[in-house]
């Protein structure tokens, strides 16, 4: 369990981020294969937004040919590693196995699944090769799983392809903006070499305005946009801009990026939001040493988006949780803050889209000294305006093909968060990479994207 | 346990031509009787007879290492096999050990298994010897697959009819106490083997012993199982998975109008059901070995009690009135009613959508269930207890069983389902698909009796069934 101490040690907060879900040993890897039942047009393989084979990685793991399983995972999920660490299978490929009904417990196919990828990986296998060069150069800006996965499945098939990441490190979200307790950063990345290694240019630090696109779409056969979403979105009430008020995938990134004792935290932490970065932000401040944490929901238990296991996962991390707050200001005094005022609220109807009214009188101040951001991230706004002819819808997404990624316009195409109405797990952000991929090759082997 | 029926506790006391126990569970002659220290474990445990480890006059010689092992998917030791020779103790600790034992246990069964050259004078000595100790009986080992059959005993007696009729003949000579020969399977037909039994005098066989087997090889080294130092031989297969042939040659002995002697069954036996199967096949007793080299001498507890609370519900007080009861029942293929038929029927609520029924009646036997592919919607309207599979999570709804927004359905073709069980093998919950009778509307005839009819130009012959 986290510590509690004022000043937890390096250590100890080491300790605090190891492994949530230790790996399976290879014992408990056999055992558990062969509950597998080895299904028919398997639900889990249905469910998995990649359609890995999961019966068949299994039986392979089962039969003792764990690179041959990993080989199954990662032809149809190139982050078959990430995926099986940060993926919500309960309600994915978990959620779907028939063993629910049978003995109301699925097969761990999500730990399964890292045993496979792990064991390949230490042993160094190298899966893919790139196919003969075409001659053909594809630009992809973003080096998150979508654009990530959209290089690699080019690479395949002989495209030179050329990512540009505004940030100094590769990988995306999966990378910095998953909780280092689920992912390690140095996991993250051996992930992102493999794709690497078949020789696509990476070029970090290289941000991508609507001038540079626009180059880059006369320089390059096809270009794909993968620059996922920007910031949370502001809250616009008084006290937003302190410094010890942080928004959540910054929150986050320092767990990647900074030893966890450098990493900013209070005593008292209040995290903003009922999603699941909320949920992955609460369980790192925890992690960091605070001595409280609260979830600050402006809706109710029933509203929230993040996943049920998510919720009771924080619970058992000693999370506390108030419903109907709705923030109304940051609390500060002599530059220091010193809590969250909010209104009590309650909903009009039923369901999501129940109406939200203010209690009168209810105002009320929650103490704290740190106050993380979660309200869901926003769309690049200027880079979409930025491009000529670009149709996004009324959620400022791109509006593509979802058969072929292809945009409204020509030679561009887009993979992942961008592209996505809601907000998307790291395997649906693989699976629109390779989608987008498949109508880029066919555009540039058959001169349309097609069907 | 169950409440005992008012007919009183069933009673598991046994009488094995002549030789008494309190039980039908007896050890098989192998490595857990090798020492009275063993076998006086055993009995305290619960077993109600041990055949001693097969002696000779002169302790053999084993090597190392000497088991290997079949596993099937996740679970441990289906099948074992060993190159282990018979007895590495002394002549006089083993009869020693024998004496002491049958002093302490007047009640348990105690027999002694032997194996010696083939001499008439050899014979006789061991046996005498052997029943000066006050064991209970005799068993001759004659189906030793390994190593004591390439030097002219074990197996290489028992595949020779005339052999083990003449080696019989020389014990039973001395013998003043049963005397028991146990059979090898590795024999094209175990009733030749069965009356030279008889007919050299025998009073009881037992079956069958291990059959000959090579288990398989390591692939790392390329070496055979069990490996010494880089070499295997083939050696003696049992298990569970050998019950089914152990089966067949029980009933095969059990049916022979020229050998009617009592059965003790061995081969695979780790479950009361298992014992229950042999006895039901005509066994008195039953042996037992590599489930207890699995698991120890405790499983016999499970036994008793599997066997009584069985006999209790079956209205059975001792054993003897349910041994053979089935042999009747085991025929020729030609006695089989051809107008009989059943189909396969699943139970909606019951199926969890995993589609092995479906795969296996398509690829490997008769296509004849049907797949359709429903949206959820459908699936919980046509199944409503399936209600209890949706769950929901954050913004994220999810079904067991459902994938890509469907749920498949499965359904028999009784038109065409010829009633071939595999998808109710197949099937992993219980219950979920049945085999249902139904009324072909068919007067009975066996195939004996539609030969016959036919051969009278009596009937027309039967058409073949429509395939995809």
């Amino acid at each position: 369990m986290p510590t509690r101490n004022s000043k937890p040690t390096l250590k100890q907060l080491k300790q605090n981020f190891a492994d949530v879900h230790p790996p399976l040993t290879p014992d408990e890897a056999i055992t558990e294969s062969s509950r597998c039942l080895f299904c028919y047009d398997a639900p889990c393989t249905r469910a998995c937004p990649t359609h890995i084979d999961i019966p068949s990685f299994i039986r392979k793991i089962m039969h003792k040919d764990n690179v041959g399983s990993a080989g199954t995972i990662l032809d149809s999920n190139i982050f078959g590693g990430s995926c099986a660490r940060v993926c919500p299978t309960e309600v994915l490929c978990e959620g779907a196995c028939v063993d629910n009904t049978m003995l109301n417990a699925p097969v761990q196919i999500g730990k399964l699944q890292r045993f496979a990828c792990d064991t390949a990986h230490d042993q160094s296998f190298n899966f893919y090769q790139p196919g003969p060069d075409t001659g053909q150069h594809v630009a992809i800006i973003g080096a998150g799983p979508a654009g990530l996965t959209c290089a690699h499945e080019l690479r395949k098939k002989g495209h030179r392809a050329t990512v540009h990441e505004a940030r100094s490190v590769a990988g995306g979200l999966n990378t910095l903006g998953i909780a280092a307790y689920k992912i390690t950063t140095e996991f993250a990345l051996t992930e992102v070499d493999r794709i690497l290694h078949l020789g696509i240019d990476l070029k970090l630090k290289s941000r991508i305005d609507g001038a540079k696109l626009a180059k880059l779409l006369d320089s390059h056969d096809a270009v794909c946009l993968a620059v996922g979403l920007g910031n949370t979105a502001p809250l616009n009430i008084p006290g937003e801009d302190h410094k010890d008020v942080m928004e959540s995938l910054e929150f986050l990134f320092q767990t990647h990026t900074k030893p966890l004792n450098k990493c900013r935290i209070g005593k008292h932490v209040v995290v903003i939001g009922g999603g699941n970065t909320a949920i992955d932000a609460a369980n790192a401040a925890i992690r960091l040493g605070a001595e409280s944490v609260t979830i600050a929901y402006r809706r109710d238990k029933q509203s929230m988006p993040a996943f049920d296991h998510e919720y009771e996962f924080a619970l058992a991390s000693n999370v506390d949780f108030l419903f109907n707050a709705k923030p109304k200001r940051f609390m500060t005094k002599a530059g220091k803050v010193t809590g969250l005022r909010c209104t009590r609220t309650r909903l009009q109807g039923k369901g999501r889209n129940a109406k939200l009214v203010s209690v009168p009188n209810s105002d009320h101040t929650i103490p704290a000294d740190f106050i993380v951001k979660a309200l869901g991230q926003e769309p690049l706004l200027d880079l979409l305006k930025s491009v000529p002819k670009l149709k996004i819808n009324r959620k400022n997404r791109i509006v593509v093909d979802q058969t072929t990624g292809a945009t409204s316009v020509k030679n561009l195409f887009a993979a992942g968060d961008c592209q996505a109405d809601t907000m998307e797990e790291v395997v649906n952000a693989v699976q629109r990479g390779k989608i987008t991929a498949a109508g880029i090759h066919a555009m540039l082997t058959e001169g349309s994207p097609g069907r | 346990m169950i409440a005992p029926k008012s007919n009183g506790q069933p009673n598991l006391a046994t009488d094995f031509c002549g030789i008494k126990s309190p039980n039908p569970f007896w050890l098989a002659s192998a490595p857990p009787t090798n020492s009275g220290y063993q076998i006086r474990r055993a009995f305290d445990a619960g077993w109600g007879g041990a055949v001693w480890k097969t002696l000779n006059h002169d302790p053999i010689v084993n090597v190392s290492s000497r088991y290997a092992a079949v596993d099937y998917d996740g679970r441990k030791i289906i099948g074992l096999n060993n190159i282990e020779l018979i007895t590495d103790r002394t002549l006089d600790v083993n009869l020693k050990e024998i004496a002491e034992v049958k002093r302490d246990y007047p009640d348990h069964a105690l027999i002694v298994s032997l194996m010696v050259e083939s001499k008439r004078e050899t014979w006789h000595d061991i046996v005498k010897q052997t029943q000066d100790t006050g064991a209970d009986g005799i068993e001759l080992n004659f189906g030793c697959p390994h190593g004591m059959s390439e030097r002219g005993m074990g197996a290489a007696v028992g595949q020779v009819p005339e052999y083990c009729c003449m080696i019989v003949e020389w014990v039973k000579e001395a013998a003043q106490i049963p005397v028991i020969v146990k059979l090898t399977p590795n024999i094209t037909d175990i009733r030749l083997a069965g009356r030279a039994a008889k007919k050299g005098g025998a009073d009881a066989v037992s079956l069958i012993n291990t059959i000959n087997s090579v288990m398989g090889i390591d692939l790392d080294t390329l070496a055979p199982k069990p490996a010494v130092r880089g070499k295997g031989s083939h050696g003696g297969y049992c298990g569970p998975a050998v019950k089914p042939i152990a089966l067949n040659m029980v009933s095969q002995i059990a049916t022979d109008p020229e050998i009617n002697l009592p059965i003790s069954g061995i081969g695979g036996i780790q479950a009361w059901q298992d014992a229950v199967e042999f006895m039901l096949l005509g066994s008195t007793s039953v042996q037992v070995c590599t489930a207890v080299m699995h698991y120890g001498f405790r499983i016999v507890e499970h036994l008793i009690s599997g066997m009584t609370n069985w006999m209790a519900e079956k209205g059975f007080q001792s054993t003897t009135d349910f041994i053979g009861k089935s042999s009747p029942l085991l025929t020729n293929w030609s006695d089989l009613d051809l107008s009989y038929k059943v189909v396969a029927q699943i139970e909606p609520e019951k199926c969890i959508n995993c589609g092995l029924c479906y795969i296996a009646c398509e690829d490997g036997c008769h296509q004849s269930i049907n797949i359709e592919s429903v949206t959820e919607k459908e699936f919980l309207k046509r199944t409503p207890s399936a209600k209890d599979r949706v769950f929901t999570s954050g913004n994220n709804q999810y079904t067991h069983g459902a994938g890509d927004g469907y749920v498949n359905i499965f359904t028999i073709n009784q038109d065409t389902c010829v009633g071939c069980n595999m998808c109710s093998l197949v099937c992993p919950v219980q219950g979920c698909i049945d085999m249902k009778e139904i009324d072909t509307g068919k007067p009975s005839m066996t195939w004996r009796q539609y030969q016959a009819l036919l051969a009278e130009g009596k009937i027309d012959p039967i058409q073949p069934p429509e395939h995809v």
